[in-house]
């Protein structure tokens, strides 16, 4: 560490004003502070700072992500071999899953730091380190046969247009990712829907043993085949045809219980949107037309990409609400809007997706209604 | 009249050369944005739109300069709906004599030109109080620069969309779908015009002084 330290120091005079490098200084100054905690001191303003900058903030996503990450790369190996009828042991699965995965997150990470990188040579800010959890992010919510030039075009388009037009890091309206997703979703449906997408190989078909079918449970869902769904526990366990990263519940609460621990995600939104996710099921439960409305409420919280989405997309904390009621709020719309789009409208099997970026728009909107009823019930407490 | 000044002054040029850039209908007036995220699915039709504008536009500017000392102001919107309705009707029925394919694929907005802001704009903003030569160039220049900016956009959408150029299949002659290209079917729906629209107007204001806004 300390022969590292040295070497920064080394090389720093080339990159300050007037130096060799002085146009790569944001450069410089991103890595520098990636490995070390930078030993600046406010001269002006605020002097008290939070321990927890962005980018240990951001670092802690990402380490919350790894456990989905690792399952999904297990499960892609898995799901493969059972497609061609092969038997695999836990190991190869998992090494054929993450050289099937490695690729993708290569990809998302070099066009996004690329693109990030330049941007703040060119604005002549510092590199923001936003991307470092969109990147690992989008390849977990693609499925895994999506052509490698997609993701990158997806992803270029998610930070240029989704966040660098807003002012980068911070400012945009959007949930990077998701924007990535949708992008996808409307630009190249036949790679991101039916029912070949979601297992490596099965688009090409070859070797694919007779009758096996690669449908995601919400497609069967959907197209009222109950008596296709897989059983609760796999289903939890995440042994399922489907997104990469989005599969395993249980892997995605462990991300979500080092969120909440380090309080970088709220548990209000986890836990408002499950709800609000439950009671619109229940609802549908209620009133029962067609077999996908007939499926227990809660088997909406385990299908599909509403786990992942509710505990890495929602708790986004730039385009979540900010205040504390309005998370309850967000949360709760999210999980409502997101069971609702995906029973009533046949066109979108996921409604996770929409329904978050829905409400990442509606976001400040609820926040502005929070305060101003705040400010009205303490005007009224004055007034009494 | 002895201060006559000539057909073409500097002026006169400007009046027809501001609304293709520093005073774009679109992207600096930000008017008429509907049709330009409707019609411009392809090239063809937004070609024909913006002909049928340049059209209406200025020929119903030269007849409301014309008139302009003798419409009374109470009622001059409805005047001048009356002449930009004929002048759409006209169009309408050529389209649909001549070219029928096109006008069916624009269907109702070809009708809807007469509620397009830009012509309304340009009628009581520039027509009711200039003479009808500059209202004739200024009225080529404003519907030259709302269709400028619809052949750019329905040219970009065609092409990455459908991978066609006015129907002519370029991408499969150059083979790229072999390598795994596919058709951005997100560029056929209507959200993307007004994408890349917002990326013109991006560009533009970043290229041109005048419009770059102090903070």
């Amino acid at each position: 560490m300390k022969s590292l330290r040295k070497f920064v120091d080394k090389i720093k005079p080339n990159f300050s004003k007037g130096g060799k490098f002085s146009k790569l200084h944001s450069t410089f100054e991103a890595f520098e502070s990636f490995l070390f905690v930078p030993n600046r001191v406010t001269t002006k303003g605020s002097h008290i700072r939070d321990a927890l900058d962005m980018k240990r903030a951001m670092s802690v996503v990402v380490a919350a992500a790894v456990p989905a990450l690792l399952f999904g790369m297990w499960n892609t190996g898995y799901q493969h071999n059972l497609s061609i009828g092969m038997e695999a042991t836990i190991w190869e699965n998992f090494v054929f899953g993450f050289l099937k995965v490695l690729p993708i997150i290569v990809v998302s990470y070099v066009v996004g730091l690329g693109i990030e990188f330049a941007v703040a040579q060119i604005r002549g800010h510092e590199v923001n380190e936003g991307f470092l959890v969109s990147g690992i992010l989008i390849p977990l919510i693609v499925p895994v046969d999506v052509p490698l030039w997609m993701v990158a075009l997806a992803t270029a388009f998610a930070v240029i247009i989704g966040k660098e037009v807003f002012g980068g890091t911070g400012m945009n309206i959007l949930n990077p990712a998701l924007t990535a997703r949708a992008f996808l979703f409307f630009a190249y449906p036949g790679w991101m829907s039916g029912d070949t997408v979601w297992i490596q190989g099965l688009t090409s078909g070859d070797g694919v043993i007779d009758g096996f079918s690669g449908a995601t449970p919400l497609a069967n869902a959907a197209a009222g085949l109950s008596e296709k769904l897989p059983s609760t526990w796999e289903m939890f366990l995440g042994t399922i045809p489907g997104s990469i990263g989005e599969t395993s519940v249980i892997a995605i609460l462990i991300g979500a219980v080092i969120l909440v621990a380090t309080g970088i995600g709220s548990w209000k939104i986890m836990f408002s949107m499950a709800a609000g996710g439950l009671a619109m099921g229940f609802l549908f439960n209620a009133f029962a037309v067609n077999p996908f409305m007939e499926i227990p409420a809660w088997h909406h919280l385990i299908m599909g990409g509403f786990a992942f989405g509710a505990v890495f997309m929602a708790t986004d904390p730039v385009t979540a609400a900010q205040t504390e009621r309005g998370k309850w709020i967000y949360g709760f719309l999210a999980g409502i809007f997101a069971v609702l789009i995906r029973v009533i409208n046949p066109a979108y099997p996921e409604g996770v997706m929409l329904a978050i970026l829905l409400m990442n728009v509606f976001a400040p909107l609820i926040d502005h209604y929070v305060i101003e009823a705040n400010i009205k019930k303490r005007r009224q407490r004055i007034n009494s | 009249m002895s201060d006559r000044e000539p057909l073409f002054s500097s002026k006169n040029i400007k009046l027809l050369t501001n609304p293709l850039n520093v005073d774009n209908p679109i992207t600096v007036q930000v008017l008429g944005i509907c049709s330009a995220l409707a019609i411009t699915v392809k090239l063809e039709p937004s070609i024909v739109m913006a002909i049928s504008v340049i059209v209406v536009l200025s020929v119903s500017n030269v007849v409301i300069s014309a008139l302009r000392k003798m419409i009374p102001p109470r009622i001059r919107i409805i005047v001048q709906l009356m002449v930009i309705a004929t002048m759409v009707i006209l169009v309408d029925q050529v389209l649909k004599a001549f070219a029928y394919e096109v006008s069916k694929q624009l269907s109702v907005f070809v009708g809807l030109i007469i509620t397009n802001c830009i012509i309304m704009g340009r009628l009581e903003a520039f027509a009711m109080s200039n003479r009808p030569w500059p209202a004739f160039l200024d009225g080529i220049g404003n519907s030259a620069g709302y269709g400028l900016i619809l052949i750019i956009v329905g040219f970009l959408r065609e092409l990455l969309g459908s991978g066609e150029i006015l129907g002519y299949p370029v991408f499969e002659k150059i083979g790229i779908y072999n390598i795994g290209y596919e058709n951005n079917g997100f560029m056929i729906l209507p959200p993307m015009a007004l994408i890349i629209i917002g990326v013109i107007i991006w560009v533009q204001r970043s290229r041109t002084k005048e419009l770059i806004e102090e903070n």
